[in-house]
């Protein structure tokens, strides 16, 4: 028996009606009653130390309320913004995690970085007092590329980080690698940058704080991906207030692509101001800011090797990266180019010896961190890149040499050399649909057809592999996180038949209104306009831990069933006393209870109603029909696939056209179809974004952001990008009750490989991302 | 400060601005129509596009007395006696949308599109949807929503 609207169907979403019809409510469409405007000033300098700030001209500016810098925050007891992630080096130190203040106390470190909040009647006035400061900076040389930092002789960003190195961490082993390499018949080796991004949710952040002096209580709106996250650290780190007199709420939030799980300087100074003043005060962020405070992505520097038998066997993988954290160490900015790295670069190969160290060091630009994908994109575009150099080495078909080394069907559970233990897959199926899909054979005939049109073709793969739902608490834990990685869920009857339920996991594009309301449909076979899920606000939802890595099905999903068993059981007990029978007797199946062998059933509908109006009812049973779950995964879950891209170049003006694109991706079981696809096409267009257009980029010497704007940086529109052919190969995962395996982040992480292996193939020689007209053309104009 | 009136969503407005309020300005702030957002400040992003008497207008890029004495449509004019516009039903109907954010100037540019284009081909969607920026959907199935809803519309 399916049901209406349940598991596997393509639902139209529910939450779409308020956003088509402009009814949605994000955080800039929310006002309060008196409230006033926040405006931080900020600094103009990569790096200069603050010698004095003189407030006096500009508070006494027409509708200032109050101007606070960091002297404020300091003498009030807020501490300074943290990460959550302590890694640590390969000698056994701990990383190095500079004092990062909200606003400025004694230097500043990137553009960009707060030195006072502004508060007025009015944004107008605010931005015209801001103007009235008078900072009296020293400035300083700033560095804002990763190896230059690192170099001796580079400027010194802290005095708690020498060498302005964050850590130097290792994974695998260095030694057997070593002996690998020495015996190896080839040895491949690449060199590639992974270009800074800017991760541009189109809704930029913004924060309204509000104070009740009567409770106590602060009320922090806030354009965030994880607001129990949020309020943890805002109580527990930073002093703002104890977690029950702080409630943080997550309204409609348009986008997030990683950039708001992060607790920044801007929420908290405004739900701290907010007290301060006693009245509202609301900060939105225009989008100069967002390019200048929105935690960037990636930047990376790599340099790969490797070992392959005479047969083009892989024998073994070295990697050596440095990373960009920025300025300071955002929230959870040391895992990236660790843990969520390091650990996936046997990708979908069976690689008898890994060695990776990443050198993480601190430049004088805007902090990065987690940006769709996190350290996997990364991951996959070494271990991709790699895999086509090493088979046009051993002159060898970049799909057959792949074949040749993937870990077969057969061997799951596999265990990688980097502390990963893959659960589930069919590389070899997926590979081979993609193939299909987009004519791999017939590529040659088409190259042909191309030249003698005067263009060049390319086709490039990518079979990548990602661990999401994130995380097993104790595996998390022993790598150094700072929180457990479960998530919660409440699965509330109301008496009349309608099922409120409550998420710790958010949505900003998701579709979890959907998607989690399929899930009860499902299997309590309430229909799907009587279900509504509850996101993103900390006095209504128990606890949870909010939405990144691909999670939110994985474990928020898995936390909703478990609530549903708790019901499913509740319920087969009601259901034994009210038709007479034993518990034992009593089957279940989408909502209707029946007593085995009888035509005796009753809903979950009739059950939900006697459980809150128990007059007759089991005696030892609490009333009511609400149960509470929390899930902690067993295991990561492992989503891959093969994306293949096909492009044409134009020599005269280096324009590379994406004539084809095919993705085969394996996402375990799926519940919305549709909703999974839309996934795929939004991070597929992230990740060409990254190959071919999008690159932040700062000047060396003033350390000034040159791409702060849209007219800068170039995101991809519809004219840039073709439309996707997407399948699935469906292995169900077997550690989470829902066999599903997360689809969010796949298509940023396959696809800036697969297309720039299909640009390097058309071109014959190496080029970094953006792969930009200007560089395409000089590629091939040069010898 | 300056007196604005026009017709906005079949409703006659007025009210005294500032000679620099921005029309998306009015919109959200003194007429609280917060279905028109604001996405960038350089007149790229096209998340705040209304019509200005039939036509698609980025409205962080006009000021409230360019408008004085227009018919203004916004994303909550869109559907009539509680019927979705076509486009808005398609965008529903082919997963057009995730975070919803840019949805509004999407529906609202994509209408005039199709006024000018009865019959677009996916060449033509592209280029005319050139001035507003989605980030979440790849724009794939925005351009299957306004295929969509021009056949529906009757192009
Ligand atoms: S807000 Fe008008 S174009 Fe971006
Ligand atoms: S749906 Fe999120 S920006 Fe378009």
């Amino acid at each position: 028996m399916s049901v209406e609207n349940g598991i596997g169907a393509s639902v139209r979403r529910k939450e779409d009606q308020r956003f088509i019809t402009g009814n949605g409510h994000y955080l800039d469409d929310i006002n309060r009653v008196g409230q006033a405007y926040g405006y931080f000033l900020r600094s103009p300098y990569a790096f200069a130390k603050i010698k004095n700030i003189d407030l006096s001209a500009a508070k006494a500016a027409p509708g200032v309320v109050d101007i606070f810098t960091g002297a404020d925050m300091v003498a009030d007891g807020i501490g300074g913004l943290i990460c959550g992630w302590g890694i640590t080096s390969k000698d056994g130190s701990p990383h190095n995690a500079p004092p990062h203040n909200s606003l400025a106390v004694d230097a500043v470190r990137h553009v960009g970085d707060q030195v006072a909040f502004v508060i007025a009647e009015s944004l107008q006035q605010a931005k015209d007092a801001a103007e009235l400061i008078e900072v009296d900076y020293e400035v300083l040389t700033p560095v804002t590329n990763i190896s230059k930092a690192l170099d001796s002789g580079a400027p010194q960003i802290h005095d708690e980080a020498p060498g302005n190195l964050c850590y130097d961490w290792e994974l695998g082993d260095k030694a057997a690698v070593d002996a690998a390499f020495a015996n190896a018949a080839h040895v491949s080796k690449i060199d590639v940058v992974n270009n800074r991004l800017s991760p541009n949710p189109m809704e930029p952040r913004a924060a309204l704080g509000e104070y009740d002096a009567g409770s106590g209580e602060l009320t922090l709106h806030t354009t965030s991906q994880n607001p129990h996250v949020a309020r943890l650290i805002m109580s527990a780190f930073l002093g703002i207030a104890p977690e029950n007199k702080l409630r943080v709420i997550a309204p409609d939030v348009g986008g997030g692509f990683g950039s708001k799980i992060f607790v920044y300087a801007e929420e908290t100074t405004t739900i701290w101001a907010a007290r301060k003043i006693n009245r509202p005060v609301k900060w939105t962020a225009d989008r100069s800011e967002a390019f200048l405070t929105d935690a960037h992505g990636r930047d990376h520097v790599t340099h790969a090797e490797l070992a392959t038998d005479s047969d083009g066997k892989i024998l073994a993988f070295r990697v050596s990266t440095q990373a960009n954290m920025g300025a300071y160490l955002s929230t959870f900015a040391s895992a990236v180019p660790t843990y969520l790295y390091g650990t996936l670069l046997s990708g979908q190969y069976k690689i008898p010896s890994i060695y990776c160290e990443v050198q993480a060091g601190f430049t004088n630009t805007t902090p990065v961190d987690a940006y769709r994908g996190a350290g996997r994109p990364e991951a996959t575009y070494v271990v991709e890149r790699m895999m086509d150099t090493a088979a046009r080495d051993l002159k060898m078909d970049p799909t057959e040499f792949r074949l040749k080394n993937f870990i077969q069907p057969d061997a799951y559970p596999y265990e990688t050399p980097v502390i990963m233990t893959y659960d589930s897959g069919d590389y070899p199926l997926a590979m081979n649909m993609a193939k299909d899909m987009i004519d791999y054979n017939g590529f040659a005939a088409r190259k042909a057809q191309s030249e003698a049109n005067g263009k060049i073709r390319g086709i490039g793969v990518a079979a990548y592999i990602e661990a999401c739902g994130i995380a097993p608490s104790a595996a998390v834990g022993s790598l150094g996180a700072g929180v457990g990685l479960w998530e919660s869920a409440e699965v509330r009857f109301n008496p009349t038949g309608s099922v409120t339920v409550f998420t710790g996991s958010h949505s900003h594009g998701q579709g979890h209104e959907t998607t989690f309301a399929q899930i009860i449909s499902d299997k309590l076979g309430v229909p799907i306009e009587s279900v509504e899920v509850v996101h993103g606000d900390t006095s209504k939802v128990p606890f949870g831990m909010g939405t990144y890595g691909s999670r939110s099905l994985a474990v928020g999903g898995s936390a909703i069933v478990k609530a549903i068993d708790k019901i499913v059981e509740k319920s087969k007990k009601i259901a034994a006393h009210l038709m007479e029978a034993s518990v034992e007797d009593i089957e279940h199946e989408h909502g209707v209870f029946s007593v085995a062998g009888t035509d005796k059933k009753l809903t979950m509908g009739e059950i939900a109603f006697a459980a809150y109006v128990p007059h007759n009812y089991p005696a030892d049973l609490e009333p009511g029909m609400a149960e509470n779950a929390f899930y902690d995964p067993l295991n990561f879950t492992f989503p891959a696939g093969t994306h293949i891209a096909e492009v044409e170049i134009d020599p005269a003006t280096g324009v590379v056209d994406i004539v084809d694109w095919a993705a085969a991706d394996d996402f375990g079981n799926i519940i919305n179809p549709m909703i999974v696809e839309g996934q795929v096409h939004g991070g597929v267009a992230q990740g060409i974004g990254q190959a071919l257009l999008e690159g932040v980029v700062y000047d060396d010497e003033s350390g000034q952001l040159l791409t702060g704007s849209y007219m800068d940086y170039c995101m991809p529109r519809a004219d840039d990008l073709p439309s996707f052919r997407i399948a699935t190969t469906n292995t169900p995962c077997p550690s989470n009750p829902l066999g599903v395996k997360g689809c969010g982040e796949a298509g940023a992480i396959a696809a800036p490989a697969a297309l720039m292996n299909a640009i390097v193939n058309a071109l014959g020689k190496d080029i970094d991302m953006p792969a930009t007209p200007e560089k395409v053309w000089r590629a091939i104009n040069s010898n | 400060m300056t007196t604005v009136n026009m017709t906005v969503n079949g409703k006659k407005v007025s009210a005294d601005v500032a000679p620099n309020t921005l029309l998306v300005q009015f919109i959200r702030e003194n007429l609280r129509l917060t279905g028109t957002h604001v996405g960038c400040d350089t007149s790229q992003c096209g998340a705040c596009t209304v019509h200005v008497d039939g036509d698609s207008v980025k409205s962080c890029t006009m000021l409230a007395v360019q408008a004085d004495g227009a018919e203004v449509t916004t994303i909550e004019g869109l559907a009539k006696n509680g019927e979705l516009h076509p486009m808005q039903a398609a965008f529903k109907e082919n997963h057009g949308l995730q975070c919803g954010f840019c949805t509004p100037g999407m529906i609202m540019s994509a209408v005039d599109l199709v006024k000018r284009n009865p019959n677009p081909s996916e060449e033509t969607i592209r280029t005319e949807l050139e001035g507003n920026i989605c980030r979440c959907t790849g724009y794939h199935n925005i351009v299957k929503s306004v295929k969509a809803a021009a056949e529906n519309m009757g192009g």
